[in-house]
């Protein structure tokens, strides 16, 4: 796993690919946080960083599938995934390389944003007046969204060797992950039923959750098995071409 | 028996790509596999190489089953696929370095470039592979079939494409490499096969038609025997038809003839006998066995 994840994060840096989604991330977030004024900390008036993890997710959104979008479409098309399963790999060893090395730059991503953290920390009247607990928890948030939204982008672009479908799909599905069941329990059909089963099945749910920095097993658990879930599935996608 | 096919069967849906194909490869030897475009000599290779499943029969490498052991079996196997599939943004060391990684291979740099230059790469080994001919390009994936020094080596047609020198160099390098490895290797042009392999089998519609070495191929699918004949003076054909009743003369110009006997029977004798008869003399004579091509033909339409 570990030659297959290091080759990935190679091509990542090798081509543009790796440095703009990094820089395009921390301009978007910079910008909403920091330069527009709806959405600015400075006229919040709160020593608050709720607004970077309310746009992160969105910017995400689009970014992730940029970053996996080629992972296996890329392969595919160019006929190199034969020559990867036909080395001594297991297929976990090739979808747990490139689904940590795209989860990698994703975080990779995320971390110079804890020099807002200071920002916001010194700007506080009293200095330091600021929920580091929340923080702390929507940082983790953010790391388990990321890491659902690059398991979603690693299986759909195992499904199709053109890029920019599996680029839309990602996005899209991302999208429904992250909205949809929220939408869909204010619905009549759930509303006041079972909205909230309906809502706990979205990512904002849980996000939401961990964003207040408790952090629940529940939340976690629900992470996790849906990462596991997708990651399943690419394998079996991989697993099927030989059929 | 470093590699035995039992009844391998394959289906594309409903169209059988191979059928109970059983054939078997020994060590130190290079098999080719032949036929027509579509005949199943690629999904024959990659299901040995791991990269298919089959839908019956088996087959081992070096005593493995494929089906239950793939990860052992890749790793024995050194393959070269079809489309020479490469990194096109890697460097050629680069790549081969990522190659030796994933076979775990120590001493990585040493073994980088002894097969740099035992495939010919030494002047382009620092470039990017997207920058390289179709030629060199080839030879890199020959080099990373090679880096771990496989047992078994599995090359898909590895000198299509390629101009006469690199052919001749790609063919004495397979060849060199024949020593303690079993080669099996695929195409469909037949003067290849002929002078490197030293057993055949060729395919058609997924079956195969023959399997055998290259003498008694030969000797099994075509028994006649075509002979060039160029006489002092041109003679009438009826004469030389009278000879034997299975002789056909195939074409005649001036005083040459190409004669074909189908039974195979050797007539030279006869033939000079009844040259000298009537008062001629023969400058030249020669038998032939029918050619690869020809049997190629004969059994694939």
């Amino acid at each position: 796993m570990r030659s297959i994840f290091i080759k990935e994060l190679n091509t990542f840096f090798s081509s543009l690919t790796g440095y703009i989604s990094i820089v395009i991330f921390l301009l978007l977030t910079g910008l909403f946080l920091w330069v527009f004024s709806d959405t600015s900390i400075i006229n919040y008036n709160y020593a608050s960083l709720g607004q970077l993890f309310t746009i992160a997710p969105l910017v995400f959104m689009f970014l992730i599938p940029a970053i996996t979008m080629s992972s296996f479409s890329d392969e595919k098309q160019r006929g190199t995934l034969e020559l990867l399963v036909t080395k001594p790999l297991t297929d976990w060893d090739i979808v747990g390389g490139k689904y940590f090395a795209a989860l990698a730059l994703a975080v990779i991503a995320i971390i110079p944003t804890l020099v807002y953290y200071y920002s916001v920390v010194q700007l506080g009247s009293p200095k330091g007046n600021i929920d580091t607990g929340a923080v702390i928890g929507s940082y983790i948030g953010l790391v388990f969204l990321a890491s659902i939204f690059t398991a979603v982008g690693i299986f759909l672009s195992s499904l199709t060797s053109n890029q920019i479908v599996a680029f839309i799909l990602t996005a899209f599905v991302c999208f429904l992950l992250y909205f949809a069941f929220g939408f869909l329990s204010d619905t009549p059909l759930f509303f006041g039923k079972i909205d909230n089963f309906v809502k706990s099945l979205g990512i904002e749910f849980h996000y939401d959750n961990i964003s207040k920095g408790r952090i629940d097993t529940r939340d976690i658990f629900y992470f996790i098995s849906v990462i596991a879930l997708f990651l399943w599935f690419t394998i079996i996608s991989l697993d099927k071409r030989k059929w | 028996m470093s590699i035995k096919v039992e009844s391998l069967t394959k289906l594309y849906g409903t169209q059988k790509a191979i059928e109970s194909i059983s054939f078997e490869a020994k060590e130190g030897q290079i098999t080719g596999l032949v036929g027509p475009n579509g005949a199943g000599k690629s999904t024959t290779m990659k299901i040995l190489t791991g990269s298919l499943t089959s839908d019956g029969g088996g087959a081992h490498v070096c005593g493995i089953d494929v089906a239950t052991d793939d990860i052992k079996v890749k790793s024995l196997i050194g393959y070269l696929p079809e489309s020479n599939p490469l990194y096109p943004s890697m460097y050629v060391k680069e790549f081969l370095g990522f190659v030796c990684k994933i076979h775990k291979i120590k001493n990585a740099d040493e073994r980088i470039n002894e097969v740099i230059s035992s495939v010919g790469l030494d002047k382009e080994k620092h470039k990017k592979i997207s920058s390289l001919s179709k030629g060199y390009r080839q030879r890199v994936g020959i080099a990373q079939a090679l880096i771990h020094d496989p047992k078994v080596l599995i090359l898909d047609e590895p000198i299509s494409g390629l101009d006469p020198n690199q052919i001749q160099e790609i063919r004495q390098l397979i060849v060199s490499l024949k020593k303690d490895k079993t080669i099996i290797f695929s195409s469909h042009i037949l003067q290849e096969v002929e002078s490197i392999c030293d057993k055949i089998i060729i395919l058609n519609n997924g079956q195969i038609v023959a399997d055998n070495k290259l003498d008694h191929l030969h000797e099994d699918h075509s028994q006649s025997v075509v002979i060039e004949l160029e006489l002092l003076k041109p003679m009438s054909e009826s004469i030389l038809k009278s000879i034997d009743p299975n002789l056909i003369i195939v074409k005649s110009e001036n005083n040459r003839y190409l004669i074909e006997i189908e039974s195979g029977e050797d007539i030279r004798e006869a033939i000079f006998d009844r040259v000298v008869d009537s008062n001629n003399k023969i400058l030249s004579m020669a038998m032939q066995k029918k050619n690869l091509e020809n049997l190629f033909k004969s059994v694939t339409k």
